[in-house]
C-alpha cells in the first residue's frame, strides 16, 4: 500500500494539506528521476556540503576497547555540523523548482534549523524556523546562528516546549500558508511521502559507507549503528545495508533518566501503536492516548515516536532498537573526545555509548560502523553544565 | 448512510452547531453548558475530547484543551456524561478529537461506547478521505457517523469527499487553524456549490466564525454554521459562571441564522 510500512506510515493530516501532499508527491517523482535536478544537487552535495563523508577508522578507540574493528562515518564534517545537510539540500532545492518562495521547518536541537536556514540562504528563499522555547534556551547557539543565517526563528511555547511542539507549531503555520511554503521535514517522520524522500535523500550516507568499506576492508560490516529520535540519520546509515543480511543494524535510542524512569525518549523500549503526527507507528503514550512528555539530555532525540519504516524494521527483527541513557551518553561524549579527538553531538554519542558496550564483546576481525551524524560544539555547555562546571558564554 | 440523530438537526431549519471541549472548567461544568447551548438553541452539539497535541486547533482551544487534561478529563469521563445527558435529551451528540485516543481505545470498543452512550457521530481532522475508510468500517455498524471535512485547498477533492459524506458535510472556511477571524475571505459560495451538487447531506460551515453577522451570511448558503473557540473563550473568561454567557451567545447566534 501507498506510503506504508508494513502497518505504519500513512497520510493522517488536516485535509487542508492533503492536496499540497499529494502534488509533493508528484514533484518528488518527477524530480528524483530528473537529471537537471540530480546534477544540482549532486553538485551542492559535493561542492557545498563536502560529500563524500570521511569513513574513519577509529584505531585508538578499537584497541581501547578490544574488541571489533570501529569505523565512523563521518557526518559531522559536513557543511553545518551534521548529516541534516543531506536532506535539506535535496528538499529546499526541489520545493525552489516546485515554485515555492518559503520554506518552513521544526528544529530539536537546532541542526536541521541550521541546514535549513543555511539552504535558504544559498538557494535564496524566506526561511522561518519553529523551536521549542526549552530548546531555544539549551541550543542558544543553533538560535543566533540560525539568525545569521537570516532566517526567522519562532520559540514555542506550547506543550511541553520542545521537538513535538515545534513539530505541531509548523504543521499549523503549513496549514495557514500552504501555497507558496514548503514544509522542510527534517526526519523520516510526518505524512506520507515525507518518511520516504527524507529516506532517499538521507541514503547516500549508507550509499558511501558501504563502497568506502568494502574498499578498505574488502568485506562488508558485521554491524552499523545509528542514534534515533525520528530517526533521519539512523535511516540514512541503514538503507543501503538493508538488503545485506548478515549486516546487524542497530538503533540507539535515547533513554534520559532510564527507561524504568519517566524521563525519557525510548519510543521502541516504551511506546506503543498510535497515529500521530501524519503517521501510524509507535508513540510513548499514555492509555488514552495523550501523547507522553519525554525527555533526554539530547533535544534532538528528544521526541516521543519514530518513524514508520524503523517501526517496521523494529516489527520485522530486521532492525534492533536499544536504549541509551544521559549518563551512557555523556560518558561516551567524553570518551570519544578524549579517544579520538572528536567532539561529537550528544545524540551521536548515544551510538558510540552503544558501541562502546558492544565492541569488546565482538572479536577482532568484526567491523562496527557508528553514524556520527553531527558534531558536538553546539552540547559543550549543555555537557558542562551536566557535570556541574559553570562556563560563561 | 448511517442511521443517527443528525439528519434531525437539519430538518427544515438552519442548524446551529456549538462546540466545547469536553472536561473544560471539569465534567460537571461541561454538563451544566451543554444544557446552556440546548436551552439557547443550538442544534447539534461538538464536544471535543482533549487532545495532548491539537494540530488543527489555535491558541483558545488549545489552551482549553491543556485545561481539560490538567483537570483529569479522560475519554471513559466523557462517555459516561454522554450517557447522562442522553437520558435528557435527543439532540444530536458528535465527539471532536483527534485520531490517537480513538485509536489508542480501541475503534471497535470506542464506536461500540459512542453507541451505547448516544454519539451520532465524530469529527477527526487528522484523518482525511485517503485514511478514513479503517475508521468507517467500524463506526457504521453502530450507528456513528464519520464526518468528513472540506477545505479551501480542497478543490478537485471536493466532489469525492461529498460523494462519499456521512451524517453532514464540515466545511472548513479558512485557512490555518480554529480561532475567531475578523473576515473570511475563502469563496464559500462556490466550495458549498460543489459539496451540495455531491452530497447527500447537509454542508455546514466551521472555523473563524464568532459574530452572528457572520452566521447570518454564512448560512445564507450553507446549512449549519459552527462555532468552537468563539465558545471556549466565553468559558474561559467567566470560568464556573460561564453557563449564562453561553446560553446568551448560543442564542444570539441561533437568532441570526434563523431570521437569515
Amino acid at each position: 500500500m501507498k506510503g506504508r510500512y508494513g502497518i505504519h506510515g500513512g497520510q493522517y493530516i488536516p485535509e487542508t494539506l492533503m492536496n499540497e501532499i499529494i502534488h509533493l508527491e508528484e514533484a518528488y517523482e518527477f524530480y528524483k528521476k530528473d537529471p537537471d535536478f540530480n546534477r544540482e544537487l549532486d553538485d551542492l552535495l559535493k561542492n557545498y556540503a563536502g560529500r563524500p563523508s570521511l569513513l574513519y577508522y577509529a584505531e585508538k578507540m578499537t584497541k581501547d576497547l578490544g574488541g571489533a574493528k570501529i569505523y565512523l562515518k563521518r557526518e559531522d564534517l559536513n557543511h553545518t555540523g551534521s548529516h541534516k545537510i543531506n536532506n535539506v539540500l535535496g528538499q529546499v532545492l526541489m520545493a525552489k523548482k516546485m515554485g515555492k518562495t518559503r520554506v518552513i521547518a521544526e528544529t530539536g536541537a537546532g541542526q536541521h534549523g541550521v541546514a535549513t536556514a543555511t539552504a535558504a540562504a544559498l538557494l535564496g528563499m524566506e526561511c522561518e524556523i519553529f523551536m521549542g522555547k526549552m530548546d531555544t534556551d539549551r541550543q542558544a547557539l543553533n538560535v543566533y546562528r540560525m539568525e545569521l543565517l537570516g532566517a526567522k526563528v519562532h520559540p514555542v511555547t506550547t506543550g511541553t516546549m520542545t521537538l513535538k511542539d515545534a513539530v505541531n507549531e509548523t504543521m499549523r503555520e503549513w496549514t495557514n500558508r500552504v501555497s507558496d511554503t514548503h514544509y522542510v521535514l527534517g526526519s523520516v517522520m510526518g505524512p506520507h511521502p515525507f518518511p520516504m524522500i527524507v529516506r532517499d535523500f538521507q541514503s547516500i550516507i549508507s550509499k558511501e559507507a558501504r563502497e568506502q568499506i568494502l574498499l578498505k576492508e574488502g568485506k562488508l560490516p558485521d554491524v552499523v549503528m545509528a542514534c534515533v529520535g525520528g530517526g533521519s540519520n539512523a535511516m540514512g546509515m541503514f538503507y543501503n545495508f538493508i538488503p545485506d543480511e548478515s549486516v546487524k543494524l542497530i538503533g540507539c535510542e535515547a533513554a534520559g533518566k532510564g527507561v524504568d524512569t519517566k524521563e525519557n525518549a525510548a519510543t521502541i523500549a516504551n511506546g506503543s501503536l498510535g497515529v500521530f503526527h501524519g503517521m501510524k507507528s509507535y508513540f510513548c503514550q499514555d492509555e488514552y492516548g495523550q501523547i507522553a512528555p519525554v525527555y533526554s539530555i539530547s533535544a534532538g532525540l528528544d521526541y516521543p515516536g519514530i518513524g514508520p519504516e524503523h517501526a517496521n524494521l523494529h516489527d520485522t527483527g530486521r532492525a534492533q532498537y536499544v536504549p541509551v541513557t544521559d549518563e551512557e551518553a555523556v560518558n561516551a561524549f567524553e570518551y570519544i573526545a578524549r579517544t579520538e579527538g572528536i567532539i561529537c553531538a550528544i545524540e551521536s554519542a548515544h551510538a558510540v555509548a552503544h558501541a562502546m558496550k558492544i565492541a569488546p564483546t565482538m572479536r577482532k576481525d568484526q567491523i562496527i560502523i557508528i553514524c556520527l551524524s553531527g558534531r558536538g560544539d553546539k552540547d559543550v555547555a549543555a555537557i558542562a553544565r551536566y557535570r556541574g562546571v559553570d562556563i560563561h558564554d | 448512510m448511517t442511521k443517527n440523530r443528525i439528519a434531525s438537526a437539519f430538518l427544515n431549519k438552519k442548524a446551529f452547531i456549538p462546540f466545547l471541549t469536553g472536561g473544560d472548567g471539569g465534567i460537571e461544568k461541561t454538563e451544566e453548558y451543554i444544557d446552556a447551548m440546548i436551552q439557547g438553541g443550538a442544534d447539534l452539539i461538538e464536544i471535543g475530547i482533549p487532545f495532548s497535541d491539537p494540530i488543527a486547533e489555535g491558541p483558545v482551544i488549545q489552551a482549553a484543551d491543556l485545561r481539560a487534561l490538567e483537570a483529569g478529563t479522560t475519554t471513559d469521563q466523557l462517555f459516561d456524561m454522554v450517557t447522562r445527558i442522553r437520558k435528557k435529551t435527543q439532540i444530536p451528540l458528535v465527539f471532536m478529537t483527534y485520531l490517537n485516543p480513538v485509536f489508542h481505545y480501541g475503534y471497535e470498543k470506542f464506536f461500540l461506547r459512542c453507541e451505547e452512550a448516544g454519539i451520532d457521530g465524530v469529527i477527526i481532522p487528522d484523518l482525511p478521505y485517503e485514511e478514513k475508510e479503517e475508521v468507517r468500517q467500524i463506526a457504521e455498524p453502530h450507528q456513528v457517523s464519520v464526518i468528513s471535512l472540506i477545505a479551501p485547498t480542497s478543490e478537485q477533492r471536493i466532489a469525492q469527499i461529498a460523494e462519499e459524506a456521512d451524517g453532514f458535510l464540515y466545511v472548513v472556511s479558512s485557512l490555518g487553524v480554529t480561532g475567531m477571524r475578523g473576515e473570511i475571505t475563502t469563496d464559500l459560495d462556490s466550495i458549498l456549490a460543489v459539496a451540495k451538487e455531491n452530497a447527500s447531506v447537509p454542508a455546514a460551515v466551521g472555523f473563524g466564525i464568532h459574530t452572528p453577522e457572520q452566521a447570518a451570511k454564512i448560512s445564507k448558503t450553507a446549512d449549519g454554521v459552527i462555532v468552537g473557540s468563539a465558545i471556549v473563550k466565553i468559558i474561559e473568561e467567566h470560568g464556573k459562571d460561564a453557563a449564562s454567557y453561553i446560553y446568551e451567545y448560543v442564542k444570539s447566534m441561533k437568532d441570526a441564522i434563523t431570521a437569515s
